[in-house]
């Protein structure tokens, strides 16, 4: 019988090169995959690690799927130190494009230009609404909040397909589910003419800043954290369970929010039904890929994000199927538990008695 | 005659200690053997290899004269070894016959079990009722219930792992009947504690652990808790100074406060009446699970449920405050658990500072990480806690250290009011000697305190006077030199009625 023991003092250059180990166990169960289906693995690799890093205009549309991975991931990163379970992102996100979508819908030619930050401010806003249902359900009804976030995805889905198939429908659009393109006002700047580049980048650069200072640098982040880690030393302490409930799901659900509103704001241009792809989702993985941390959620969400260009990838040139995206996201997440574990952890043949 | 038991160069090696080394030990048949040690000298290790619970790296066992090498639990009882562990393994919402049958092989139906028992209680003095449920018992009345589980099995070796420390004076001495009663019928006794006199008054042999080895062979009747207690910790420990308090006013206090019971099988707080002043240390005894954790917390602040206007600190009601507008006023806390209650496990000693300490916070919340660093390693190096630095992991200092390095960062905020639980659990002798004096000189800078303990010895040691809790209530205060362990130990079973009252 194998048997899984701690281990004294884990290493700790393992612990920091875990996330790197499990992307090459993910590279290798990978080849062994192009292999089964018959492809070519180099040129299969080539699709998911090289292809999206080779061109300005490929690093341009990397940074079009990081950036709301970056955004998101942050604001989960926050839930998961402070131990709340968060997984309705997706739904978080979907609200923050509704409610973007609909600032944005109200623009006119003469709006200002400061029409834009209002539309993002209405994502946020709508995020941390759908956040908060969630707070008030764990809060006042004891709800598990992993259950009500996943839940309100789908509701959050329906309140999308309702507006675009019913009242926002574009009435010039042909009967197709969408709404209105969006003025040029709302739209987020583009950095470079010709790339789909934005100033998300910017945008997501500086939260990973502010959330690496809240964290580590300020006393609400300190005491958000304890209540994660040891409830019991946080009750001790005095600090309320509650407020770190509110913080943490507002926090994560307006990033996520506002992930959505820089979504339509930005490459999407309008609202479609096709507005949620699974960045709420791919997110939780960019959080604990990065061991939680805001630097380390941007390099994982990079990588996150060549595995979203390099499923498409395979499939319009190698044909395979499209899934690998989420294989390889899955397999990631796989290969970085299993890691943690053998590094804290280490398997010992026990005979049975 | 053959030994009961002999162990032969026991070694046992832990990741990173040496749990034991080389350990020899012979016990003859009724004999009332002891292991004696600190915590953390190997008792434990031991106890769980001759159970079958841990494999030793090297050594022997020989049971009844045969080498036998013990692989479970289950192979200790079928030779004929029972343990009676600390914490006790029972059921709550089942009958103490219900508890017992299920332990057993199925060959008995629970009447047989429930006839076994009420015959093996009557036999050994142990009074059990086979058919209460096991909450509604009190906690040495769920330690008979352990006691006639091992003894069900007619053990030839009985082991028991610190069985008095959550029993009154008076159910130690109902216990001491029983074992002497067990011994003379040729049963054999490996008795774990760390008590002194409760091993010179109920053992023939003693030997002495430290650090892994065996330190000492003895006739516990021939020698003093002070040579014993060289033994054990290589010296003996320091005197404490304690000077007469000078009493100030009235710091903090509570009158018939009633708080109830959380939890199914917790306990309420009924009618509990506190004043404690300035400059003297107040220590409440009583049997571990009466309640003293609910006070404590209503006191520090964890609970928030204590009526409006049921407890002052310097005159104003703070019954609604949280522990951090408390803190802010001068009353700090030191909870029982250490390990994920005092400290978060897997934070730095600096950071933990910060859960009680905001001397290093800027405006907005700001973190001073210099600051924060430097407070740790004042309070590292002025409590003498033996850590890697500020920057250590709180779960990587020993329990002792921990405990030194708690207490120091709530000493050190020069608290008015100190509440403190268990001061000194697990922290070795010559540390729990510089606990306690660190108290007595906050008593005499001035600062009110408040001690919980299960050690009586303690509370003896360090209070000015003494209250008691019994099934949420608490005693009258008795100044320590009128109060006798004999009394405490009647109060602890809930009689002080009509006796030595004082407000």
């Amino acid at each position: 019988m194998f048997k899984l023991e701690p281990r004294a003092a884990p290493s700790k250059v393992l612990t920091l090169a875990s996330p790197l180990i499990a992307l090459l166990v993910t590279v290798v169960v990978g080849v062994a995959l192009f292999v089964a289906l018959g492809k070519d693995p180099v040129a299969g690799l080539r699709m998911f690690f090289v292809e999206p890093l080779k061109s300005g205009y490929a690093l341009s549309e990397l940074s079009i799927k990081a950036v709301p991975l970056v955004l998101i991931g942050l604001g989960l990163a926050v839930c998961y130190r402070a131990n709340i379970w968060n997984i309705g992102a997706e739904g978080q996100f979907v609200m923050g494009a509704v409610f973007a979508g609909g600032v944005a819908m109200q623009a006119t030619p003469q709006s200002s230009p400061l029409i834009l930050v209002a539309v993002l401010g209405a994502g946020m806003l709508g995020g941390m609404l759908w956040a908060a249902i969630v707070a008030v359900l764990r809060d006042r009804a004891n709800a598990s909040e992993i259950l009500v976030s996943l839940m309100l995805v789908y509701v959050a889905e329906m309140v999308l397909s309702y507006l675009v198939y019913g009242p926002w429908k574009d009435p010039a659009g042909y009967n197709f589910p969408q709404t209105i393109t969006f003025l040029e006002a709302t739209r987020l700047p583009k950095l470079i003419p010709g790339f789909r580049l934005n100033i998300g980048v910017a945008v997501a650069l500086v939260a990973v800043v502010g959330f690496a200072i809240f964290l580590f640098r300020t006393f609400a982040g300190f005491q958000l954290q304890v209540g994660g880690l040891a409830p019991a030393a946080a009750r001790y302490a005095g600090f309320s369970s509650r407020r770190a409930l509110w913080t943490a799901l507002l926090l994560s659900g307006g990033m996520a929010g506002l992930a959505g509103a820089m979504d339509v704001a930005g490459p999407q241009g309008q609202l479609t039904p096709y507005v949620p792809v699974g960045y709420g989702f791919a997110a939780i993985i960019v959080a604990f890929v990065g061991r939680l941390n805001p630097i380390g959620i941007v390099f994982s969400a990079v990588l996150m994000s060549m595995f979203f260009i390099g499923g498409e990838l395979a499939q319009s040139r190698l044909g395979l199927p499209k899934a690998l995206t989420g294989v390889f996201q899955g397999l990631l997440l796989f290969a970085l538990l299993a890691c943690d574990t053998f590094i804290h952890q280490r398997l010992r043949w026990v005979s049975t008695p | 005659m053959s030994l009961r038991l002999e162990l032969r160069g026991i070694t046992k090696q832990y990741p990173s200690v040496r749990a034991n080394d080389g350990v020899s030990l012979q016990v003859a048949p009724g004999q009332i053997h002891a292991v004696l040690g600190e915590n953390g000298a190997g008792k434990s290790t031991l106890m769980k290899i001759i159970f079958g619970a841990v494999k030793p790296d090297a050594g022997e066992v020989f049971f009844n004269g045969q080498p036998v090498q013990i692989k479970s639990p289950q192979e200790a009882r079928a030779l004929g070894i029972s343990m009676v562990f600390q914490h006790f393994s029972l059921f709550d919402t089942l009958t103490a016959a219900e508890n017992v049958w299920l332990g057993l092989d199925k060959s008995l139906s629970l009447a047989e079990v429930t006839a076994r028992i009420r015959e093996v209680s009557g036999a050994y003095g142990l009074e059990v009722d086979p058919e209460r449920h096991v909450h509604s018992l009190t906690v040495g009345e769920r330690q008979r219930v352990e006691i006639v589980r091992a003894l069900l099995t007619k053990p030839q070796l009985l082991i028991l792992d610190e069985p008095t420390s959550v029993l009154t004076p008076q159910a130690v001495d109902k216990l001491f009947v029983t074992l002497r009663q067990l011994a003379a019928e040729g049963c054999a006794i490996l008795y774990i504690s760390h008590k002194l006199d409760e091993i010179r008054a109920l053992c023939h042999h003693c030997t002495v652990l430290r650090g892994g080895k065996v330190t000492g062979e003895v006739d516990p009747t021939k020698e003093t808790n002070a040579s014993l207690s060289r033994l054990m910790i290589g010296a003996e420990p320091p005197e404490l100074d304690r000077k007469p308090p000078t009493l100030g006013d009235v710091a903090l206090s509570c009158k018939g406060l009633d708080v109830p019971k959380l939890d199914p099988f917790g306990v309420s707080l009924s009618q509990v009446s506190i004043a404690l002043r300035a400059g003297e240390i107040v220590g409440i005894a009583g049997v571990s699970g009466n309640g003293q954790q609910a006070l404590m917390a209503v006191l520090s602040g964890e609970d928030p449920r204590a009526p409006q206007g049921s407890v002052h600190l310097f005159g104003h009601d703070i019954s609604r405050a949280t522990p951090r507008q408390r803190r802010h006023m001068g009353l700090h806390s030191v909870p029982e658990e250490r390990l994920g209650r005092g400290a978060v496990p897997t934070l730095s000693l600096a950071q933990n500072t910060l859960l009680t300490r905001n001397d290093a916070i800027g405006p907005g919340g700001w973190l001073r990480t210099a600051a924060i660093t430097g407070m740790a390693a004042q309070l590292i190096e002025r409590y003498n806690v033996k850590a890697g630095g500020p920057q250590a992991l709180a779960k990587s200092l020993s329990g002792g250290n921990l405990q030194k390095f708690i207490m120091g960062r709530e000493i050190d905020a020069a608290p008015k009011v100190l509440l403190v639980s268990q001061p000194t659990w697990g922290v070795d002798v010559g540390a729990a000697a510089q606990i306690r004096g660190e108290l007595l000189k906050l008593r005499d800078a001035g600062c009110a305190v408040l001690v919980v303990s299960e050690e009586l010895d303690e509370l003896f040691e360090v209070s000015d006077r003494l209250m008691v809790m019994a099934q949420g209530r608490l005693s009258p205060s008795v100044p320590v030199d009128e109060a006798t362990v004999e009394m405490i130990g009647a109060w602890m079973s809930g009689l002080w009625e009509g006796e030595h009252v004082q407000a």
